[in-house]
């Protein structure tokens, strides 16, 4: 043979289970591409998880999972940059959309676009929405989602948020109190009260920054500490008064060896829509390293392959 | 169709601008004068007169009307002088006030503009009143109220004519169901109304003509009087579908009440010259069996009278 098979950086090119993700073309065209066929029989051989010994016929057959792993591995390249190459209007119209096909988990993704963009891009989503789907993003909540939820997911994309830098501090505060009232009352969801409704979906979001240090003051605790057993109204109030933590938590759980393959797609999804605003992004960056002691660059460097992590750390570089 | 008639070549905004001057001068207002160019501009000229005004003479044009003109006239003026989105903007903040507030207001200027329309309304509430609109429809309005007017004034709806049939013939049949049982500020039937597209809306409520062999605004004619939602549901429906037969409405009120309701007429003149009064006319005097236009000469006098009627494109100039 003309070299001997480093079976360990094959793997490693794959990124198997528990590796993290992407996919190192340049590891795999170098090893594998370069392989003898007996190369490869020794890999099959020893790669359990990915191919199955059919003694009866003396063939290693390849799972199905394999196929399929190495087909969601090699696209996030891929997704990323169709993703990225597209107007910001249409990936958030497309999220929207697919989070609503998709269901209930996935409906924390309608927040985080109601919440964290500027009220001109979240009015351009539904403007691509329009072109995209021939429907307005309201008409399809609405007709998908039912009772509360339904309310408040509604309300919050039909905003058109005032951002400019006056606020009313008696209102902030009379708001603050509403809002205490509705999350003490016992029994009663706070997500089903409509004042707290009108006031996360209608209020702009400096207005809301001043309710929020009085609702702290008034309450004596914090109303980011979750305050509702409804994970939605969580993470809205997170991403109207507090993005870069609500993005640096799901970067992380994106970025953890046990992620489902749902969650894993958030890296691509969050580096892409915030990487164009820099000053977001970087504190996102910051944030990511006060609460999990290493840097966003370190982790992606350590978990991710290929292409796909130097697209990433090329977004992320962006911002510095 | 609009009713506002321009002339083909117009005075420039400097010279327009020189002329409403001279209106001001002296002792008295020139009506006239003022009537003769500012009704017989388009909104994108009036724009640029204000413009010029301002640069030339280093005031708001609105303001010098203010200070020469007096209630009707001047209110009118003064509406059609506004960028149409920052007219609705201020009709709107006007009908969440107090002692102007008036949900019929919100639910019109919600409903019966385009969604580009309703948007530039957005943003000119923004620029000019620091807060959202619908920020301040939720503040003043509570109940089934706020349910339905926040929903109507947050939609942004898809304004193309493709219908979905199937859907027209499902919600058609909720509606019938939840009004069967007077359940008009059901969830369902706000969503209806405040999400789907103008043309849905319409195919929904020909078929549930078609099914239950009467007009949806016939069903909700019962228990009307003292249900003040059910009589806002059925102006809403009303917009939504026949925005002129609406109109017509208001206009037959607003002129036949003993002391003509200045404010309607004023509103819906002043925001309808340039998009449908015509038709708006049109059906008023099939309905009436008498023009618009004699109809307000006959309720109104001087040049309150005379703006309206230029802007109905049946003065002389």
């Amino acid at each position: 043979m003309a070299h001997t098979l480093d079976l360990e950086s094959i793997v490693n090119a794959f990124s198997g289970k528990n590796v993290g993700m992407g996919v190192d073309e340049k590891a795999l065209i170098s090893t594998l591409g370069n392989s003898h066929k007996d190369h490869r029989k020794l890999f099959r051989k020893a790669s359990k998880g990915f191919f199955e010994e059919d003694e009866e016929r003396a063939f290693e057959k390849c799972h199905d999972q394999f196929v399929k792993h190495l087909k969601l591995e090699f696209s996030r390249f891929n997704n990323a940059v169709v993703m990225w190459s597209m107007h910001p209007w249409e990936r958030d119209a497309r999220v929207v959309k697919k989070a609503l096909k998709k269901g209930d988990e996935c409906y924390s993704l309608i927040v985080e676009v109601a919440c964290t963009r500027s009220s001109d891009d979240l009015l351009g989503a539904r403007k691509a929405y329009h072109s995209l789907f021939d429907q307005s993003m309201e008409e399809d909540i609405a007709s998908n989602i039912h009772g509360s939820r339904r309310k408040l997911l509604v309300g919050l994309v039909s905003a058109y948020r005032y951002e400019g830098n006056k606020v009313k501090d008696d209102l902030a505060k009379s708001d603050a109190k509403i809002l205490a009232e509705a999350v003490a009352s016992p029994g009663e969801k706070a997500i089903e009260n409509d004042e707290v409704v009108r006031i996360l979906s209608t209020r702009s979001k400096l207005h809301l920054q001043q309710l929020y240090k009085h609702f702290n003051q008034i309450k004596g605790s914090d109303l980011l500490a979750g305050v509702s057993d409804s994970s939605l109204l969580n993470d809205a109030l997170l991403c109207l008064l507090k993005p870069s933590v609500y993005f640096s938590k799901i970067l992380n759980a994106s970025l953890n060896k046990d992620a489902d393959k749902g969650t894993k797609k958030w890296l691509t999804r969050v580096f892409v829509t915030r990487a164009d605003h820099s000053d977001e992004m970087k504190e996102i960056a910051e944030e990511y390293n006060q609460r999990y002691g290493e840097t966003l660059a370190q982790n992606i460097q350590e978990k991710i392959r290929g292409n796909y992590r130097d697209f990433l750390l090329t977004l992320l570089s962006k911002s510095n | 169709m609009a009713t506002l008639k321009v002339s083909s070549s117009v005075p420039s905004p400097s010279e327009d601008a020189e002329q409403l001057k001279t209106a001001f001068e002296g002792w008295g207002t020139n009506e006239d004068l003022i009537i003769s160019i500012l009704a017989h501009r388009s909104a994108e000229q009036r724009k640029l007169i204000r413009q010029t005004y301002h640069e030339v003479f280093g005031e708001d044009l609105l303001k010098s009307l203010d200070k020469e003109l007096s209630s009707d006239f001047e209110r009118a003026i003064l509406l059609w002088t506004l960028e149409p989105g920052e007219r609705d903007a201020l009709l709107a903040n006007e009908a969440t006030k107090r002692w102007t507030s008036s949900n019929q207001v919100l639910m019109e200027v919600a409903c019966t503009r385009t969604s580009t329309q309703l948007l530039h309304a957005r943003q000119a509430y923004h620029a000019r009143f620091k807060k959202s609109i619908e920020e301040d429809v939720a503040h003043h309005t509570t109940g089934d109220f706020r349910k339905l007017l926040v929903s109507l004034v947050s939609s942004y709806r898809y304004e193309g004519d493709e219908v979905n049939m199937t859907l027209a013939k499902q919600e058609a049949k909720l509606i019938h169901e939840r009004i069967k049982d007077k359940h008009y500020s059901d969830e369902e039937v706000i969503r209806i109304l405040s999400t789907r597209s103008k043309a849905q809306i319409n195919a929904t409520f020909n078929r549930y003509q078609d099914d239950h062999g009467e007009e949806i605004l016939k069903s909700l004619e019962e228990g009307y009087g003292d249900d003040k939602f059910l009589e806002l549901l059925r102006s809403t429906i009303q917009c939504l579908t026949r925005p002129e037969l609406y109109f017509v409405d208001v206009l037959r009120s607003a002129i036949n009440k003993t002391g003509t309701n200045e404010g309607a007429l004023t509103r819906i003149v002043t925001t309808r010259a340039e998009i449908d009064l015509k038709v708006i006319g049109e059906e008023y005097q099939r309905r009436n069996s008498i023009p618009l236009e004699k109809a307000i000469t006959k309720d109104t006098r001087g040049d309150y009278e005379k703006m309206l009627v230029a802007l109905l494109g049946e003065d002389d100039a």
